[in-house]
């Protein structure tokens, strides 16, 4: 037994011992969460995804005929959700659609003191205004710098994709999805989708790299990438590890309990020991 | 008690004519701050969502106020009696540093209101480090009043109640130091998953172990440094006679400020080679590491050590001041400046943001100040004998 498990057996028992709600330990039905493949070789960055995203959540949209935006490379923001990005690789011209990922293990829902950043069983992960406190600690903690605050607001969000969340439970697809002319997004169950992504780089080894962004990344993502050209080339941090991100903390966390009860009594024990003089 | 309210001392100190208008200043900007929004007073951005606020004054100020749980781990659990004189002042400063520094966090907040939401149990994320810290935050206020409380009742001329808050002092001692042990330690535990973020010679999976020996040194090096300057400012409510106790007190915080020191730049020696950093040290950041490592604690460990040795005060006193800016330097490496180290458009506060945080400061101090000339904080400590029990203590004073 090494330290780490140690620590997570005496976790459990301390966690055991605090009476944490057991709801997510409890046998339930199977749970597929959804996701959306993005074929980077079929986007010609149109940015019809953008214009569906801003006017499906009450966004200013983008006025895509005249502003330019492809230029430069642009982040998400607290008024954009989703953006598509050019670059120019040793394969000429690709177009990438950034947006949340929407993780398996999310470190922004670990990192959320308030589960204001949810993640929901079907596989989105959606930012519930009434409970968030505005902390930012999502953002700190998230490998793609993906939340996003409104500094100038006196009552302000975070602003992130929720993989349109509420057309998903009306059983429509994602706006983005539905608006793409090419078939650049598909969105699924991510086993499928993971069918689909390996059947395309089979039939076309020379069209892909063989490698599917968001397989085991951050112990994997609900969005994934086909790309023809390495991942670094179209502005994938490809060095952020297969680790899911809450295991950063679980270690630490396992601790607690074991300090909470083990240090008071180490410390009593050492108060009766010091006491040679006092009636104690 | 009317008495008691009104300012005791001179209006026109130098220090009034300094805080006055900072506070007052600070009290705009805020009004700015909740009416516009955080961005229209700080240089917070979507790349850097934590700055000087959080990096400063909850981050190194709660590492600065761990004197209290250290001070009353040796007065209380170990019963060093050496140390009473100073356990008030000591307590009182890390109880007003939490309300004030920690406190400050509620000006961060985008929406403050909803603090309610962990608090009552609207929604606990048991996952977040932060729910931790928070919590430990707020029970460690409760417990360390209820170690100052005695204080209060004293002041109040109430016997019953002092003897009553008396019993409670160990029960609160103890759950107080677990609790700053946890919450020490999960400051640093913030920024475990802020691991892509952070230069590799400042990101560990130990950082939580290296915050609490740090908030060790750091602790002790505040209440030499506060110390200090206490018993020149309040030296009417010390009898002259006890300085020499001082001078003791302050070489015992010293030794035990370079043992945790040695400790700490060993755990950093360690960590250092094991992740095989030497090719890290080769630009700027490395340059800048070996500052804080070398500059900021291993020299002023070594002061420490010279200072016990040869009883030179006024080393210990420079050893402290270095200690302090190495802390600083530390957890603002962390949180604001090796955070996002490469990034192109760098964070660095707005004087808005610096104002405010001396406001809080100032604020501080205002507090402490009021309160130790109206209560027993600095004069009780003097007027204890060595060797007593507390218990003994409490009676000489209330005859």
């Amino acid at each position: 037994m090494n330290r780490r498990d140690f620590l997570k057996t005496a976790g459990i028992a301390g966690a055991a011992l605090t009476a944490r709600p057991a709801g997510a330990e409890q046998p339930a039905e199977p749970i597929e969460f959804a996701g959306v493949l993005v074929d980077t070789t079929r986007c010609i960055g149109c940015r019809s995804c953008e214009m569906a995203c801003s006017e499906e959540h009450g966004l200013p949209v983008p006025n895509i005929a005249n502003d330019n935006a492809l230029a430069a490379e642009r982040q998400t923001s607290e008024t954009q959700w989703t953006i598509v990005n050019r670059y120019e690789t040793s394969k000429g011209e690709v177009f990438v659609k950034k947006q949340c990922l929407h993780c398996w293990q999310p470190a922004c829902v670990a990192a959320c003191l308030t589960k204001a950043m949810y993640k929901t069983t079907n596989g989105p992960v959606i930012w519930r205004p009434s409970k968030c406190m505005g902390c930012r600690f999502c953002m700190v903690s998230c490998p793609f710098d993906i939340p996003k605050f409104e500094y100038h607001e006196w009552n302000p969000k975070i602003q992130k994709c929720n993989m349109c969340f509420e057309r998903l439970q009306e059983g429509k697809r994602p706006a983005c999805v539905q608006s793409c002319p090419t078939d650049a997004l598909m969105f699924g169950m991510k086993r499928d989708l993971m069918e689909i992504a390996r059947v395309r780089i089979y039939n076309h080894p020379e069209r892909y790299v063989h490698k599917i962004y968001g397989e085991h990344e951050v112990g994997g993502t609900g969005w994934l990438y086909l790309s023809a050209v390495p991942f670094e080339e179209i502005g994938f941090r490809t060095d952020l590890g297969t680790t899911p991100y809450p295991e950063y903390t679980s270690d630490f966390l396992y601790g607690v309990p074991l300090v909470l009860f083990g240090l008071p009594a180490l410390l009593l024990g050492l108060n009766l020991l010091s006491g040679d003089d006092d009636e104690a | 008690m009317a008495s008691e309210m009104r300012p005791k001392g001179k209006l026109l100190t130098p220090f009034n004519i300094i805080s006055v208008p900072i506070i007052l200043l600070g009290l705009g900007i805020l009004v700015v701050r909740f009416t516009k929004g955080l961005g229209s007073v700080t240089n917070l951005s979507q790349e850097f969502p934590w700055g000087f606020w959080i990096g400063f004054d909850v981050i190194t100020g709660v590492a600065f106020a761990g004197g209290a749980y250290i001070i009353t781990f040796v007065v209380y659990v170990m019963r060093k009696e050496k140390y009473h004189p100073i356990v008030r002042a000591t307590v009182l400063n890390g109880l007003l540093a939490y309300i004030f520094y920690a406190g400050a966090l509620m000006l961060d907040l985008g929406r403050p209101w909803n603090i309610i939401n962990p608090i009552i149990g609207n929604d606990f994320g048991f996952n977040s480090v932060l729910f931790l810290v928070s919590w430990h935050f707020m029970l460690y206020m409760m417990a360390e009043f209820v170690e100052f409380s005695p204080v209060v009742a004293e002041w109040l001329g109430w016997k019953r109640v002092r003897g009553f808050l008396d019993s409670l002092t160990l029960g609160a001692v103890i759950f107080g130091i677990t609790l700053s042990t946890l919450h020490q330690s999960g400051l640093g535990a913030l920024y475990l998953m802020a691991k892509p973020k952070i230069h590799p010679l400042w990101y560990s999976e130990f950082i939580p172990v290296l915050f609490l020996v740090s908030s060790i040194f750091a602790g002790l090096s505040m209440i030499i440094f506060e110390g200090t300057i206490s018993h020149r400012v309040f030296k009417d409510q010390i009898d002259p006679e006890k300085h020499g106790a001082f001078e003791d007190i302050v070489f015992g915080l010293a030794k035990g400020a370079a043992i945790a020191m040695f400790v700490y730049y060993f755990f950093k020696a360690l960590i250092f080679i094991h992740q095989h950093h030497w090719t890290l040290l080769n630009d700027f950041w490395g340059f800048w590491y070996l500052v804080e490592i070398l500059g900021f604690v291993l020299v002023p460990c070594f002061m420490f050590a010279y200072a016990v040795r040869h009883r030179r005060l006024g080393v210990v006193r420079v050893a402290a001041i270095l200690t302090l800016v190495g802390i600083i330097l530390n957890r603002l490496n962390i949180s604001v400046i090796a955070f996002k180290w490469d990034a192109a458009v760098k964070y660095y506060p707005s004087w808005q943001e610096i104002v405010v945080t001396l406001m809080v400061i100032f604020a501080e101090i205002w507090v402490f100040r009021w309160i130790v000339l109206r209560m027993p904080v600095m004069r009780e400590a003097h007027e204890r004998r060595p060797g007593r029990s507390p218990a003994l203590d409490t009676r000489t004073l209330e005859t």
